[in-house]
């Protein structure tokens, strides 16, 4: 349970950061900081699917972020490169890729289902009473309309935000305003 | 005039109605067959698509402005959104399938089942189709007027 708290003040001291920081740059990365807290705490909630979807979408986010700030912001690092860092990456990089492979002789053959290794999951329970709970004969309209249908509105806002955000940059009239000031 | 040739003029303006029909059928059919809201919206998305290759963007503009084509949009998203919150008002909870459990069991397998699912299905459809349209008529705006000032 200390570990919560611990992440909890991690995210809590790095979102002031963010916050009160002048650098972009450095504030981009307090908010990668605060992404990789929540997966953790994911983690340990024992959600691993989700942890792997906020990993995935917090490095995409970070990346495309540091990109649009170092046009912006003329963050350069000078020096040359460090002995230390190079070591450090290179351990880093090792160590991820050991886990990767016990992880990789972890799963089941090409072929199996998981639950052949796991015996009481989620989806079986799914299989057997979706027809009985929700109606439908389509058990995977069932799973995201009836079962996870917060899933589907989370998907359907992010479509719709997407779409308003796309259609506000690309319409004529603001890229008129951004040729001409006046 | 615009657009391309003829043969795919007419070829378009026959395969156009037979597209819009199945992808009315994927979201109707969703809780039956392989489908959903999702693909059938992708698929009706299509068809205006394939007009607006043939004929170019004004006609596709002429037959779904891009106003209407919002409006659409955001019904969806309300639809989708009202059949959540009927959900928390007659079942309690936020989403249950208040249909199927108290008002209308239906028949397995028929069309009518299922409760909230097809209705949901067809709210997902609406907003999907008509929200990948206007991502498609926006950035195609957005090609057509850079190559304009392109050759100023």
């Amino acid at each position: 349970m200390t570990i919560f708290y611990v992440l909890l003040a991690f995210m809590i001291i790095a979102s002031i950061i963010a916050v009160e920081t002048v650098d972009l740059l450095s504030s981009v990365i307090c908010i990668g900081a605060i992404g990789f807290g929540v997966s953790l705490m994911f983690l340990f909630l024992g959600a691993p699917d989700i942890a792997i979807t906020q990993i995935v979408v917090e490095v995409l986010g970070l990346i495309i972020l540091i990109r649009a700030t170092i046009s912006r912001d003329l963050t350069f690092i000078t020096g040359d490169r460090e002995f230390f860092g190079v070591v450090v990456s290179v351990v880093i990089i090792f160590v991820i890729f050991l886990a990767g492979i016990r992880i990789l002789e972890t799963l089941p053959d090409f072929g199996t289902p998981i639950f052949a290794k796991v015996p009481k999951t989620a989806s079986q329970t799914y299989i057997r009473e979706g027809l009985t709970k929700t109606g439908a004969a389509n058990i995977v309209a069932s799973v995201i309309l009836d079962y996870r249908a917060y899933d589907t509105l989370g998907e359907a806002t992010v479509l719709f935000t997407s779409i308003i955000g796309a259609t506000v940059i690309l319409r004529e009239k603001a890229r008129k305003l951004l040729e001409e000031p006046e | 005039m615009k657009g391309m040739t003829v043969i795919v003029k007419t070829i378009a303006s026959w395969v156009k109605v037979l597209i819009f029909v199945f992808g009315i059928y994927i979201i109707l059919f969703g809780h039956l067959t392989p489908g959903g809201g999702f693909a059938g919206g992708v698929i009706l998305a299509a068809s205006y698509v394939l007009l607006m290759l043939a004929f170019g963007r004004e006609f596709v503009e002429e037959n779904l402005p891009l106003p209407l084509a919002s409006k659409l949009d955001c019904l969806g998203a309300f639809l989708f959104a009202l059949i959540a919150i009927l959900g928390l008002v007659y079942g309690g909870v936020f989403f249950v399938n208040f249909l199927y459990q108290k008002y209308l069991p239906g028949e397995a397998l028929k069309l009518i089942s299922a409760g909230t699912i097809p209705l949901s299905n067809i709210a997902i459809g609406l907003k999907v189709g008509a929200s990948l349209f206007l991502v498609i008529l926006t950035l195609s705006m957005f090609r057509s007027d850079t190559s304009v000032s392109r050759k100023e």
